[in-house]
């Protein structure tokens, strides 16, 4: 009885997870918790997930030598920002870095600035980002340096998308382009 | 070994995501069992074997949801396969294979097990759902049903980023794990009260070989990224999707598979005895 409960729950709870009313992205209301975190801002000062309420946020995790994933996504971001014709201005990517010894806040904030207006760089220490990557199941590791002192840092490809209110609604797979994301980023800024 | 070596071993033993329910349950059961074992008169003690698989059982299966192992399988597709591996199979095969409820039962406060499991235990709700869930067809349906509902790629998905589905994934593994391995290997024949025969046991356990060895070998041989989670969520090791999925899918076709024509085995030896046993009853009726 206790097993075929927890089959039958499952599958009940599978057939609500899986409601994609017409999203792009993964629909993953209910999923995931609501967004909280407290760090630094790049240029900014120290900033907590209530200072973004009202806003639809972009969660996003790299670190600025990266050399692939972070520029096109936060490339894929801003274009699908920038092809948004309302609610513009009520979107807000954030970019944490999974690298702080490297990236230091003057050099996230350049970064970030090159890819556009409504981006801000996000740093924390130890504690604040492995709360927010244990928040949101988000792995990341470091190689070993080589004889320069370099080393990569691989980590997440997904954007998480947070509404108005700090819910989070949905994840953007790093093969969802701009036109997409951009007609799903307008529909949740609207409220939906 | 040096310090640091030492304080990175003992944190990786930590737990990743503590759960209350998880250390009970493995804690409990071998504390009950050690308790069990320290009252038998040295005579009707177990064959050391069969107290190591317990031990055994339980502390695979401790390892791979209270300790760090635990973040690994979350990041890692080969690594969660292995974790499943555990739960569903090699867990509660050697905890079934040690026959331990009669220690387990001498573990238990005096009278608590007359007054308090026996009465559940002979409730007409739980009969019926024995009778429902222990027999030769919902039985092995259930073991291979559990396996393919849990990756399936869009229920998969979900159970690795919601941590509450997360937790009923790899609880409904062991759960049905224990069921499953508990009804192949009960000590009893048929005729001193076990659900199924020891011939048909051997047939349920192959009969859940070929649909794993097909959902393995479909896995390690999809040439496209079935479990997308992983890179969306990050890898903890520097794998390609083939790769971890190459990997994952033949330790479900060959580990798994195995596993059973290893409980086959067994059984068939049980049955061989039990018929010798029959034809010539012998003098002694112990064990």
């Amino acid at each position: 009885m206790r097993r075929s409960l927890i089959l039958g729950t499952a599958l009940a709870l599978a057939a609500c997870g899986s409601h994609d009313a017409g999203w792009h992205a993964k629909d993953v209301s209910g999923l995931l918790p609501d967004l909280e975190f407290r760090m630094t801002a790049a240029g900014g000062g120290a900033v907590s997930a209530a200072d973004y309420r009202g806003k639809v946020v972009l969660l996003f995790f790299g670190y600025t030598n990266c050399p692939d994933v972070c520029p096109t996504t936060l490339a894929k971001l801003a274009a699908a920002r920038a092809a948004m014709r309302e609610h513009r201005d009520a979107v807000q990517v954030l970019f944490v870095t999974v690298d702080p010894a490297r990236d230091t806040l003057a050099r996230l904030a350049q970064y970030v600035a090159a890819f556009g207006p409504g981006m801000t760089g996000l740093r924390g220490d130890d504690k604040a980002l492995e709360a927010l990557v244990r928040r949101y199941r988000v792995a990341y590791s470091r190689d070993k340096p080589d004889a320069h002192g370099e080393y990569a840092v691989s980590h997440s490809g997904g954007v998480f998308v947070f509404d108005a209110t700090g819910r989070a609604r949905l994840l953007v797979r790093p093969e969802d382009a701009a036109p997409e994301i951009a007609a799903d980023l307008e529909r949740l800024a609207a409220g939906g | 070994m040096d310090l640091s070596a030492a304080r990175e071993a003992a944190a990786f033993l930590l737990p990743w995501e503590f759960s209350p329910a998880a250390f009970l349950l493995c804690v409990g059961a071998v504390a009950l069992y050690l308790a069990g074992l320290s009252r038998l008169p040295r005579a009707e003690r177990p064959h050391g074997a069969r107290t190591l698989a317990f031990l055994l059982g339980w502390g695979l299966v401790y390892f791979v949801m209270q300790t760090r192992y635990d973040y690994l399988s979350q990041h890692m597709f080969f690594v969660h396969r292995i974790q499943h591996l555990v739960l569903h199979h090699m867990g509660p095969f050697l905890v079934a294979l040690s026959a331990p409820l009669p220690v387990l039962a001498r573990g238990l406060p005096a009278g608590f097990a007359e007054r308090y499991l026996r009465p559940l235990w002979r409730h007409p709700v739980t009969r019926a759902a024995y009778r429902v869930l222990q027999n030769a067809i919902v039985a092995p349906a259930l073991f291979v049903g559990l396996i393919f509902f849990w990756l399936e790629p869009p229920v998969h998905f979900e159970a690795m980023l919601s941590a509450p589905r997360y937790a009923l994934m790899n609880w409904s593994m062991l759960l049905d794990g224990v069921l499953f391995w508990a009804m192949l290997f009960d000590p009893r024949t048929r005729e001193q009260g076990a659900p199924v025969g020891l011939g048909l046991r051997v047939w349920v356990a192959l009969l859940c070989i070929p649909p794993q060895i097909w959902i393995g070998a479909h896995i390690a041989l999809a040439d496209r990224d079935l479990f997308d989670v992983y890179a969306i969520c990050g890898r903890v090791w520097d794998f390609t999707a083939r790769e971890d999925q190459g990997i994952g899918g033949v330790i479900i076709w060959i580990p798994a598979a195995m596993m059973h024509v290893a409980a086959a085995l067994i059984l068939i030896g049980r049955w061989m005895r039990a018929d010798r046993d029959r034809a010539s009853p012998p003098k002694c009726a112990a064990a």
